[in-house]
């Protein structure tokens, strides 16, 4: 018995993404067909991406600014594609809805597959750009570190529930005003550079010390949080070349539990993203 | 579960209609503590109806009455602003022939991808593909991007996936009416069989006749009102008493918002012009033409103009296209005026109901529909006491009559 409501609860909302489950797999699949239908290059595209990232970095930050990282395009790589997965992962779930008017206009199906299969796409995108951090991991000869390699697993799942929760409630938003997606542009902008991915954590740790407060207020960016496990269970290398401190000298399990909270907040988040989207479709098809 | 395929429990939407759109977030601050100039239209006001599993229902109505509405709530698209709506089993319809195809994938790509937004898995995809295919008759283009198909081919491809989703209950929104003939026929004939296999389906039309032909029940909205809901010869006769009554299309002009197909083409005016002036009837055998004024908002290139003349129980005594009549119509902008000319109207005396409208050629979407809301006059003239609809040329002869001779 389906039923037809004025308002679905989040349970409700669940029990239909899992129903869908499979055209989820294929929008996912579509979006990934259609976005290298005409090109030559395919997937590689998705590759150069960050390489271009590296050589740019590379350049500024070892090169001009000399920022004394060893290995620098291992501790790049380590953060910036679990950045990637999230922010294109945001801008393209932003306008789904939107992009997707005639569909929802016309058929039902849950609604919240559209940003969550526009995760998927970019997840796969997450797990080819994986591919060149494994060969520059293995190019420069890093050891496997098993006490902290675990950490990959929770801080991508924190990752993927911090990113749900808020592509979710984007797509509904842009729904009703448009400019979300220029507005989110602009916040993911500055926010990159909140997030100690270009450069190492400790210089954000610093400025606080200089300033009598505590570093760990830089954890209340999720996203930190998450790209030091990633750097931590990658990259692994805690102190630089000129003996500057990189990551925080603290064990696995410290590391878990920021993920730990991350994860609590972002599941939070998402069940009340769940509950606006669920009040805010009703009216998706009169808005667009 | 219930014998009831559709529960309707007092179901009312409310749409606002603003002036203008303020989505950016500019506006909106701008206007912020300002109440947005909305006025409220209730599409629908407390409907409730049942139907029960294995019936065919005909949602009739005038441009503006709430039964696209109604079938869009039905299908989960809008959420009802009060009421409940229970269905049971797998829903399909279509409302969304080729929704969601992108003009990029080939066919096969787009027939997966489009079964599985409607709620197939890709199992009973693999079981159907041939099935879907061959409806379509789309074999030897199945694996071209569907941006080369024509729009004949798009539509036939959407409707082979949309019935073969095996639905318990089909919602059917107006493409019935409309399309070539032959199209027209096998999506009839689908249905019959969806019938015979004990199917729910709901349909909404303006065609009264449609409705009587093969629904068992059928509901009638005015101005979001459930004004019947019965067998179908009633509603009919209640629906053809509100359209004659008034002129709701009039006032119902774009009333259904989003309800409703686009507004991309509009007719303005329907005028009836009778051979002499001041004369508001035609005698048989005189000429009559039928002026429809529209109003094109947007381009519209594949449109073609219909009118019907009824019968008094509502049957088509004759109807007719600018597509029939050899006029593939060019894209329309604009303001403009299309007229049907008929020299001699060969109709006995009567009064007979005129239905305007304008649809796509390929039958994807009805642009206006003014179902019944004039009527044309016919007066026999002095002499001729023929009865029924078609005024025949008919002579008698009585030459090889036996007399009796009586012989005194």
């Amino acid at each position: 018995m389906n039923v037809v409501a004025p308002r679905r609860t989040v349970a409700q909302s669940i029990t239909g993404i899992w129903r869908y489950r499979e055209l989820l797999v294929n929008l996912v699949r579509k979006e990934l067909k259609v976005r290298y239908k005409n090109s030559s290059l395919g997937f590689l595209w998705s590759m150069l991406n960050p390489l271009m990232y590296l050589v740019v970095f590379y350049v500024v930050f070892q090169l001009v600014l000399k920022a004394g990282i060893p290995y620098f395009p291992v501790f790049l790589l380590s953060g910036l594609l679990a950045w990637n997965l999230f922010s294109s992962s945001l801008a393209g779930a932003t306008g789904s809805i939107t992009g997707n008017a005639s569909l929802v206009n016309k058929v039902w199906f849950p609604r919240e597959i559209l940003p969550l299969a526009a995760i998927g796409a970019n997840f796969v995108h997450f797990l080819l750009q994986g591919m060149v951090l494994v060969i520059a991991l293995v190019v420069f000869r890093f050891d496997v570190d098993w006490g902290y390699a675990w950490l990959v697993v929770p801080a991508l799942l924190a990752l993927l529930v911090l990113t749900a929760a808020l592509a979710i409630f984007l797509a509904a938003a842009n729904v009703y005003a448009r400019d979300t997606q220029h507005l989110l542009e602009l916040a993911l902008l500055a926010w990159i550079w909140m997030t100690p991915i270009i450069y190492q954590w400790d210089l954000q740790a610093r400025v606080l010390a200089d300033n009598g407060r505590s570093p760990m207020l830089t954890l209340l960016n999720p996203m930190t949080s998450i790209t030091l496990a990633f750097q931590r269970a990658l990259y692994g290398i805690t102190t630089g070349s000129d003996g500057g401190r990189l990551l925080p000298l603290e064990s696995s399990l410290w590391y878990g539990r920021n993920l730990l909270i991350v994860g609590l907040a972002s599941s939070v988040l998402l069940v009340l993203a769940l509950r606006t989207f669920a009040r805010a479709e009703g009216s998706f098809s009169e808005e667009l | 579960m219930t014998a009831n395929a559709i529960e309707v429990e007092g179901v009312s939407k409310r749409f606002r209609l603003t002036t203008e759109r303020h989505s950016s977030l500019k506006e909106r601050a701008v206007r912020f503590g300002r109440r947005r100039p909305s006025e409220e239209l209730w599409a629908l006001r407390d409907v409730s109806l049942d139907v029960e599993r294995g019936q065919t229902v005909g949602l009739l109505g005038h441009n503006g009455s709430g039964k696209s509405t109604l079938l869009k709530c039905i299908g989960g698209i809008l959420q009802p602003t009060t009421g409940v709506i229970r269905t049971a089993g797998r829903l399909a319809s279509l409302l969304e022939l080729g929704a969601g195809f992108h003009p990029d994938l080939t066919g096969r790509e787009n027939v997966y991808l489009n079964a599985s937004i409607l709620g197939m898995s890709k199992r009973d995809i693999d079981a159907r593909f041939d099935d879907i295919v061959g409806f379509a008759e789309l074999e030897r283009f199945i694996d071209q991007q569907v941006k080369h198909y024509s729009s004949g081919m798009y539509v036939r491809l959407g409707f082979a996936v949309a019935t073969n989703v095996d639905p318990d209950v089909l919602l059917v929104d107006e493409v019935l009416a409309v399309g070539d003939e032959a199209f027209q026929r096998k999506c009839l004939d689908r249905v019959r069989q969806f019938q015979q296999e004990g199917r729910t389906i709901v349909f909404v039309t303006h065609a009264a006749d449609l409705v009587r032909q093969i629904c068992d029940r059928a509901a009638v909205l005015d101005h979001g009102d459930l004004v019947a809901w019965g067998p179908p010869s009633e509603a009919v006769r209640v629906f053809r008493e509100h359209m004659l009554a008034g002129h709701p299309t009039d006032d119902g002009d774009g009333e259904d918002g989003v309800a409703d197909h686009g507004h991309d083409l509009r007719i303005r005016s329907v005028t009836i012009e009778y051979p002499e002036d001041g004369r508001p009837f035609v005698r048989n055998g005189e000429p009559l033409t039928i002026r429809i004024a529209y109003e094109a908002l947007q381009p519209v290139d594949d449109a073609v103009f219909v009118f019907a003349l009824h019968g008094s129980d509502g049957h088509i005594v004759f109807g007719q296209n600018t597509w029939g009549l050899g006029h593939g119509l060019p894209a329309l902008e604009g303001p403009g005026e299309v007229s049907f000319s008929i020299p001699s109207v060969t109709l006995l005396e009567g009064t007979y109901p005129l239905t305007v409208g304008v649809h796509s050629r390929h039958g994807g979407s009805v642009f206006d529909w003014w179902e019944q809301h004039d009527h044309v006059d016919v007066l026999n003239v002095e002499g001729n006491f023929a009865w029924g609809v078609a005024d025949l040329t008919v002579t008698a002869d009585v030459s090889g009559i036996g007399t009796k001779q009586r012989t005194a």
